[in-house]
């Protein structure tokens, strides 16, 4: 697994990283979440080494990373670049090929990440005559050609169509499930909520939260439950230890003191009328993103 | 999962080197000037012996006794015929310059012409005085002057050319961001180094390729004597450009690690332009001035026009092309130093243009 260990860098007088540390497991998807400006691309930029940090090491399975292994790891930048006027295919083997790729490896690896992408029948055409999605896919095969150790992705999700974010999505959990750490960084909640096994929430250049997406979601959640019935549920506000913050007809959102309350709620209600639905519920990634950031 | 071995420093620099020609020999622009080029250089070594050659011998009727003195004289193409009359029809009709006929003056002939004295003709057949030359082997200015042209704008246009080709390079690599993953993928140095040995061998091909065209032209027109003279001096130029190449390619490189931007290349790169045409301009307006050349012959930026010259020239010792290659390829190496250090720290700073110090301090 990757390990980040008290990363700090500055750029002239301005700190960006403060004591940055997180864990990105093998075969695990994880997501990387933070606001504008929060650190995330200067993170990323040190994990690959394309910046120094000014403190802190970046290991590999408990050893510091090489310079040998980080030309082993894939990487789309954010800003997305790839040589406009090469055709796809010829600088996607050029980049494995960089990466140390025998030249008829780099041609199969190219072709078949290219025709997972959807991009199989745009093979000869040059960059700069592609979609801004179909670019993005192109960057997507440029970071995978070379079967990377450990992938990066700055905002692999941006720009795409809902049904490329499948196609693309689809490839990465392909490509964790053997077994690389992979590390995304994304705005669009939503998707990585879906998508990610881990979650590192980064807010001026400080890691806030880090760990299993349910591991968070449970630290953060307060012990809120909903109950829909069939008839009324106005019996709720009388119910000791039950705080009911929204309440409409059959539906109430309300808080419990302990779970102990909750099931003698949950009994309550199966005598008053029939039960929909109950369960807790849990914080959307939105909802602990802006509470954790505060 | 299979792990490749990243690549030795030296098939990376030749993959990104590889790279930097394809795309290059790719581009229909850079194409047609190289065509244009040549041709050029080939144009001006055939011509002049084609349009002033051998063929414009002044053809002449001659006859009778004045036939022998004419052909003595090897300067004219002689239409021989029987009688004055028949001579004088040739002449009529334009088909000879002149006719040569037996007459009566010192010099036994009369030179029969339409409306005008064939100045040609006459001074041919005229008795001249001798003349001395004190310094028999000095070549005639008009052929220095070509060769200082040759030399200066050759390595003036080559050097443009290719600098700014590899300054577009880098800044397309900046602008477009692909820097990250390349750097990400092989170290700083190899990158530079690939640039640079790329379009080096491109210009470099380019320059070997009209010296043998030159050389090929002087060759079939008959121009052996001027081969001579100006071959050692052509193989000289060719050697002086490869190491003086790679020094401009690595300023040009360092230059372009400054901006992101293709509209801010021109204000980085044209104090470079500027240094390139110094010794163009110098050659042309000194290649008579020993002393000015003998110093573009010694400072690196010009050495390899000015060295080339005085080997033509013949002013030259025969170390003196040796110690100005030493001092060439130790200030190249100076320069790729200094250059590949902006490179680095330019190439990750986007947006505004980066101070030089800036580039230089970390």
């Amino acid at each position: 697994m990757l390990e980040l260990h008290s990363i700090n860098r500055s750029f002239g007088e301005r700190q960006v990283l403060h004591d940055v540390s997180f864990t990105v497991g093998r075969g695990r998807m994880t997501g990387f979440v933070g606001g504008n400006g929060a650190g995330k691309t200067t993170t990323m930029r040190v994990i690959l080494g394309v910046l120094a940090a000014d403190s802190g090491s970046v290991t590999l399975d408990g050893a510091p990373v090489t310079a040998e292994q980080r030309t082993d790891f894939g990487y789309m930048p954010e800003e997305r670049g790839l040589y406009p006027k090469m055709p796809v295919a010829e600088q996607i083997i050029y980049l494995g090929r960089l990466h140390g790729m025998p030249a008829a490896e780099a041609k199969k690896s190219t072709d078949e990440l290219l025709d997972k992408l959807g991009l199989g029948e745009r093979k000869t055409d040059t960059v700069e005559s592609l979609s801004l999605g179909n670019q993005q896919r192109a960057q997507i095969a440029a970071a995978l050609v070379h079967d990377p150790e450990v992938l990066v992705l700055d905002e692999p999700f941006s720009g795409l169509d809902p049904l490329a974010v499948e196609v693309v999505l689809n490839v990465l959990k392909d490509f964790a499930s053997k077994g690389a750490p992979v590390l995304f960084s994304s705005h669009q909640l939503d998707i990585v909520e879906r998508l990610c096994d881990d979650l590192v929430v980064i807010a001026d250049g400080e890691i806030r939260a880090s760990g299993s997406r349910e591991g968070i979601r449970a630290a953060h959640s307060s012990p809120r439950y909903e109950l829909q019935l069939t008839g009324d549920a106005g019996w709720l506000r009388t119910e000791t230890g039950v705080d009911v913050l929204d309440f409409a007809g059959g539906y109430a959102l309300f808080e419990v003191d302990n779970a102990d309350t909750a099931q003698r709620v949950l009994k309550r209600a199966m005598t008053e009328g029939s039960v929909e639905r109950f369960g807790p519920k849990l914080p959307s990634l939105a909802q602990i993103f802006t509470e954790v950031i505060q | 999962m299979t792990r490749y071995q990243s690549p030795a420093a030296l098939p990376a620099t030749w993959l990104v080197a590889e790279r930097e020609i394809r795309m290059r020999l790719r581009s229909k622009a850079f194409l047609i000037s190289t065509g244009i080029l040549m041709l050029i250089v080939l144009a001006s070594v055939i011509l002049p012996s084609v349009l002033g050659g051998n063929s414009s011998l002044p053809k002449v009727a001659a006859v009778g006794s004045a036939i022998s003195s004419v052909e003595d004289t090897k300067a004219f193409e002689v239409t021989e015929v029987d009688s004055v009359g028949e001579a004088e029809d040739l002449v009529r009709s334009e088909d000879v310059e002149a006719a040569i006929v037996p007459g009566d003056g010192p010099t036994g002939v009369t030179v029969i012409a339409f409306d005008e004295a064939p100045e040609g003709v006459v001074a041919a057949l005229s008795v001249s005085p001798e003349v001395q030359l004190l310094d028999a082997n000095a070549m005639n200015s008009g052929l220095i002057y070509i060769v200082a042209l040759g030399f200066g704008l050759v390595f003036f246009m080559s050097a443009i050319t290719f600098g700014s080709t590899i300054a577009q390079s880098v800044v397309e690599e900046k602008q477009t961001r692909i820097v990250e993953i390349l750097m990400s993928t092989v170290p700083v140095r190899i990158l530079l180094a690939g640039k640079i040995l790329g379009n080096s061998l491109l210009a470099f091909g380019q320059i070997v390729i009209i010296g043998v065209l030159a050389g090929v032209g002087m060759l079939a027109t008959g121009q052996d004597i001027l081969l001579a003279d100006v071959g050692p001096s052509i193989v000289w130029f060719v050697v002086f450009f490869a190491a003086g190449f790679v020094l401009l390619a690595a300023l040009f490189a360092a230059a372009a690690a400054l901006v992101s931007r293709q509209e801010d290349l021109g204000s980085v790169t044209s104090p470079i332009t500027t240094l390139n045409m110094i010794p163009y301009f110098l050659v042309i307006f000194f290649n008579n001035n020993d002393t000015v050349l003998a110093i573009m012959s010694y400072v690196p930026f010009s050495a390899p026009v000015g060295m080339p010259m005085r080997i033509f020239l013949g002013t030259a010792q025969w170390w003196e092309p040796l110690l100005s290659l030493a001092i060439l390829l130790l200030s190249t190496v100076v320069v790729v130093a200094f250059g590949s250090r902006v490179y680095a720290n330019g190439l990750l700073r986007t947006g505004a243009r980066v101070k030089l110090s800036d580039a230089l301090a970390k």
